[in-house]
C-alpha cells in the first residue's frame, strides 16, 4: 500500500472515530455515533511536535494503564458487603475526567449511566453499567490500536 | 481548530506568554488525575510556559511552603488529601495572589460557588483546551 492509500486509511480511520452530526434539515438521518469528540482529540492532536511527535498515543497509553487501576478498584468496591457507593462514585468519577479528557465520549457516556445507578444506590444496577464501560473501554481501545498502527505506517512511508 | 487556537499554534500566543520575555511565566499544575496532569503540562508547554506539577492540594501547599512562587494555578477540584477548595484557602491565607483558576469536570451548573468563594480568580469546565488556556491566561497578564 503507497503512502497516499495509508494516509487516506488514517483519515477514513480517524472520520470513523469520531462523532458525526446529522444535517438538522435531515431529522430522518440516522445518527452516526463515533467513539471519539472531535474538537477534544484534534485538541490533542495538535498538541504533538517535534518535541513530544507521540503525545496522543502516549496519553491513550496513560488513559488505559490508569484504567485498569480504576477498574480493580471498581470491581472490589462492587464485590464488598456493604456496597460503598460514595467510593464507588468517587472511582467513576477520577475514570470519567479521564475519559473526558481523550475525548472518549461513547465511554463517558456509559460512566453516567454508572453515576445514576449509583446515586440510586443500585449495586446491581452499577455491576450491569459496569459491564458497558468496559465494553466501550474495550472497543475504544480496539479501534485507537488500529489508528495508531496505520498512523505509524503512514509515517514510515514517508520517509522511504 | 477554533481561530485563536489557530493563531496560538501559529506562534503569536508563545510571544506573548514566555518565548522573549525576560521572566517566563511559571504555572502550578494541581491535579491528582495523571491524564490531566499530561494534557495540563503539555498545553501550558506548548505555550511556552515554564510549568510544575503535583498530585493534590497539601503538596500545592508545600510546595509554596518552600519559598516557589507561581503567576497561575491550575487548581483541580476533587483530589485526595486536600481538595482544591481547601487547599485555595489555605493558599490565600498565606498571602499568595497568585492567579487560581479552578479547573474541575463539575459543570457550572452544579454548586461551584464554595470553591469561587474560597479565592478563585477563575474557573472552567475540564477539559481543558487552547480556548480555555488562553482565557485564564489573558487574567494573569492584567493582574501582573
Amino acid at each position: 500500500m503507497d503512502r497516499n492509500q495509508l494516509q487516506r486509511q488514517v483519515a477514513l480511520m480517524r472520520s470513523s472515530l469520531i462523532e458525526q452530526v446529522p444535517n438538522p434539515s435531515l431529522p430522518s438521518l440516522k445518527l452516526l455515533v463515533g467513539y471519539l469528540d472531535e474538537q477534544q482529540f484534534l485538541q490533542l492532536e495538535d498538541l504533538q511536535d517535534d518535541v513530544n511527535p507521540n503525545f496522543v498515543e502516549e496519553i491513550v497509553t496513560l488513559f488505559y494503564k490508569d484504567s485498569a487501576r480504576l477498574f480493580h478498584n471498581i470491581e472490589q468496591a462492587l464485590k464488598s458487603r456493604p456496597v460503598d457507593f460514595a467510593k464507588l462514585d468517587n472511582y467513576m468519577h477520577q475514570f470519567r475526567g479521564s475519559t473526558s479528557s481523550i475525548g472518549a465520549i461513547k465511554v463517558k457516556n456509559e460512566c453516567n449511566q454508572f453515576k445514576e445507578f449509583c446515586l440510586a444506590g443500585n449495586a446491581e444496577g452499577c455491576a450491569r453499567a459496569f459491564q458497558k464501560v468496559k465494553q466501550e473501554h474495550e472497543t475504544l481501545r480496539t479501534q485507537l490500536e488500529t489508528y495508531f498502527k496505520l498512523r505509524r505506517q503512514a509515517g514510515l512511508a514517508e520517509t522511504v | 481548530m477554533e481561530d485563536i487556537g489557530a493563531r496560538i499554534l501559529a506562534g503569536d500566543h508563545q510571544v506573548q506568554y514566555g518565548q522573549n520575555q525576560r521572566t517566563k511565566i511559571k504555572a502550578l499544575v494541581v491535579d491528582d488525575n495523571m491524564i490531566n496532569q499530561a494534557l495540563h503540562r503539555t498545553l501550558l508547554r506548548n505555550l511556552g510556559i515554564e510549568n510544575h506539577v503535583v498530585g493534590n492540594g497539601r503538596e500545592a501547599v508545600d510546595v509554596h511552603c518552600s519559598g516557589r512562587r507561581f503567576d497561575l494555578i491550575l487548581m483541580d477540584l476533587d483530589m485526595p488529601v486536600m481538595n482544591g477548595i481547601e487547599a485555595t484557602k489555605k493558599l490565600r491565607a498565606m498571602g499568595i495572589q497568585s492567579t487560581i483558576a479552578g479547573v474541575s469536570s463539575r459543570s457550572v451548573d452544579e454548586n461551584i460557588q464554595e470553591f469561587w468563594e474560597a479565592g478563585l480568580d477563575d474557573y472552567q469546565q475540564k477539559p481543558l483546551n487552547f480556548p480555555k488556556l488562553v482565557s485564564i491566561l489573558q487574567k494573569v497578564n492584567h493582574s501582573v
